[in-house]
């Protein structure tokens, strides 16, 4: 399946939009991050990962975009095997995702009209009439048309993640990857933000990927939920399914419970040991 | 930042800076009057160049027409090579002496030129037969002694007494 | 315990100078790659424009302040001492040939590389922190080619005009303490100088220093920057290490080049 280019597979695939195969990642020998992590994205679904902080999930993400390379296992997205790509065949296939980052990753330098223009004006020779419509048109879909003239640093949280949001979908990718996209976030700017995601998915036929840690939004929204913890996936389901879980680990989740599977001490020497001496 | 302006300011700051290349280039290393042709070299042989380094001034009668190459040592006659490039427009004629020369008594060291009377002139890579070699201060001195104690010290003044003693075995070993 | 204290000592060197070497070999890839994306900043001028004023046009003010400052104090000192040798006409031959030669490529580039050095690295150092970079990636655009490669180049154009600019002020400033100050003649100060300065040997390779001492500045800088670790603390430290780091190769740098253009000077 790795021969298949990626420029052929474009339409008309109805496989999964990405697949995670046995993936196992560690930046060193001994540290692993990720182990043995299967995963499969329908087409035109929005599908969480959630966990903890640091467990893996923004690497998941990561493995998807090509910016790592599993140590084993088979990372396919649109029925290509990441891993086998060169430089120009990692680029052609980044065309098609979007990427929002973590607080936005707008260009600081660039007002918000030029970040969204830039991966128009980076990958297409259009006119710069059209690439002004194509802007509007973006920012209009976040309803930030009003907001074109200014600079990244004038704007909230989260009217950043909306702009970011606009560029993501820029190049009407296949599928959009969010990283953390509900974080540090307000209420209001929270549900705007999860309505837009839904929307978007459903409006212009993308594939996305939330990880968040945010099982509230999540479950208003996505269509399927995995949860990572320590490098595996340990639970899945439909939102009904979650909220009907009885899984401890997912219920601590849900409820927000300081202990339970995830424990609220660091590993540490029995208490009586640490304590010995002041007696 | 507007794109035009920006424009302007780059294209004002790398006028600016062209205009002081131009300007250390024109006004300070004298581009336009000296260096723009490779001019021709002219080679002289010197029993002892003194202080000359290389890049020094040559001048023909106070005016620079040149400056000084390379300097060698030539190790069968022990004489020192001075590789000299002359600006291009200057001649000179085939009996001129080339002498080493101070400006003061500190000052810079150079090669004088003396064009002599000749018809014909040096070409690329013609050797000046005519050298007269740095004066050193040093050999001047003891020279004056050495002339001093050989003439007896007759008429010599009060203080020329204890000097023959030390200047006596220099002048020997040079008067040999 | 003593052999195992060794063993530590021991371990400890070997990894120190494995990271070094790791470290060296690591920054000339980079420097290849920075190197390879080059030509795609050129055929994008307006990139490369832009950081031209951001790390030429800025620093213009404090290049020529300092300039005309250093050219005056040299101009008093010089004459202070030439005039016990009784030639302070050649106070115009002291001050540019320091200039031209040394001062103005050297001074520029330790105030290039703390204005305009510390500001690149700082800003690229932020874009990553704040993963701009990482999200161009996504974008199947490349930073080094986007980001690097044209702060690069600016700087490399930057330099040497700064330099000149700076040997220029220093000189119209010797000229204002020398000739409209003490009042040495005008004719002799630009005479001297002119006799004394050759085009080739003396500003051909001024211009040379500065090149590399830009190229040094530019290259130090896009590597901290880019190589920064992705905190605050990581960003500050990496522009603490650009001003250093570039400065004592500036230094350095200068000690080498002029040994090789001026060695028939000595002896």
């Amino acid at each position: 399946m790795s021969d298949t280019l990626p420029a052929g597979s474009d339409a008309g695939n109805a496989g999964p939009a990405v697949v995670l195969k046995d993936v196992s990642f560690g930046y060193e020998r001994r540290r692993t991050i990720l182990s043995g992590i299967d995963m499969s994205v329908p087409r035109g679904k929005v599908v969480a990962i959630m966990g903890g902080s640091g467990c893996g999930k923004t690497t998941i993400l990561r493995l998807i975009g090509g910016q790592l390379r599993p140590q084993r296992g088979q990372v396919l997205v649109d029925g290509c095997d990441v891993a086998s790509l060169d430089r120009e065949g990692l680029f052609a296939m980044r065309r098609k995702i979007g990427m929002l980052f973590q607080f936005g990753a707008l260009f600081t330098d660039m007002s918000v009209f030029e970040n969204i223009a830039f991966p128009l004006r980076e990958h297409t020779g259009l006119p710069d009439e059209l690439i002004r419509d194509l802007v509007l048109m973006k920012l209009n879909a976040v309803g930030l048309r009003g907001a074109a003239g200014l600079n990244p640093s004038e704007l909230s949280g989260g009217m950043a993640r909306r702009v970011a949001l606009a560029r993501a979908i820029a190049l009407d990718p296949m599928l959009v990857m969010y990283d953390e996209p509900f974080a540090g976030l307000d209420p209001i700017s929270l549900g705007i933000v999860g309505q837009l995601i839904r929307r978007l998915n459903d409006a212009l036929g993308i594939t996305s990927v939330v990880v968040t840690h945010d099982i509230y939004e999540s479950l208003k929204i996505v269509d399927y939920i995995y949860f990572v913890s320590e490098g595996r996936i340990i639970s899945q389901g439909t939102p009904a399914e979650v909220r009907a879980s009885s899984e401890a680990f997912v219920r601590q989740f849900v409820d927000g419970a300081a202990d339970g599977p995830v424990p609220f001490h660091y590993p540490a020497r029995p208490l009586a040991k640490d304590f010995a001496r002041a007696a | 930042m507007n794109r035009a302006t920006l424009d302007l300011w780059v294209g004002v700051f790398v006028t600016l800076g062209i205009a002081a290349i131009l300007f250390l280039s024109l006004k300070v290393g004298n581009l336009l009057t000296v260096s723009h042709d490779p001019g021709y070299r002219l080679v002289a042989e010197f029993d002892n160049i003194g202080g000359l380094k290389l890049r020094a001034p040559v001048k023909a009668a106070g005016v620079v027409v040149g400056r000084v190459e390379a300097v060698q040592l030539d190790p069968k006659t022990y004489q020192a090579v001075v590789t000299m490039r002359i600006d291009r427009g200057y001649e000179f004629s085939k009996d001129t002496i080339a002498s080493i020369l101070t400006s003061g008594l500190l000052g810079e060291v150079y090669i004088g030129l003396d064009s002599g009377g000749d018809t014909k002139m040096l070409a690329n890579g013609d050797r000046i037969a005519k050298t007269q070699s740095a004066i050193v201060l040093e050999k001047l001195i003891s020279q004056f002694m050495f002339d001093r104690a050989a003439n007896g010290g007759g008429g010599g003044a009060a203080t020329a007494a204890p000097l023959p003693a030390g200047a006596a075995p220099s002048g020997a070993r040079g008067g040999k | 315990m003593r052999p195992d204290a060794v063993t530590w000592t021991l371990r400890r060197v070997g990894r120190a100078t494995l990271g070094s070497v790791e470290r060296l070999g690591f920054a000339a890839r980079f420097s290849v790659a920075v190197l390879v994306h080059t030509p795609a900043a050129l055929r994008r001028l307006s990139l490369t424009l832009r950081e031209i004023y951001f790390s030429g046009v800025l620093s213009l003010v404090i290049i020529l302040v300092s300039g005309l400052f250093v050219g005056m104090v040299l101009a008093l000192q010089g004459y202070d001492v030439l005039t016990r040798y009784g030639a302070n006409e050649s106070l115009g031959v002291l001050v540019a040939l320091s200039l031209v030669r040394e001062l103005g490529p050297v001074v520029a580039g330790l105030l290039f590389a703390s204005r305009a050095g510390s500001a690149i690295t700082a800003e690229i150092g932020l874009m990553k922190t704040t993963e701009q970079l990482s999200a161009m990636e996504m974008m199947a655009v490349d930073p080094l080619a986007r980001v690097v490669a044209p702060r690069f180049v600016g700087g490399i154009v930057s330099m040497p005009l700064l330099a000149a600019l700076f040997s220029m002020l220093g000189i119209f400033g010797a000229y204002l303490v020398g000739v409209k100050l003490i009042g040495i003649d005008a004719g002799s100060f630009w005479g001297n100088m002119q006799s004394a300065v050759d085009f080739r040997y003396d500003i051909v390779n001024g211009i040379i220093k500065s090149v590399v001492f830009g190229v040094a500045v530019s290259l130090i800088a896009v590597f901290e920057g880019y190589n920064a670790r992705p905190t605050a603390e990581g960003v500050s430290t990496a522009t603490t290490r650009t001003v250093v780091a570039s400065s004592l190769s500036i230094l350095a740098l200068d000690f080498v080049l002029t040994v090789f253009m001026f060695r028939g000077m000595v002896g």
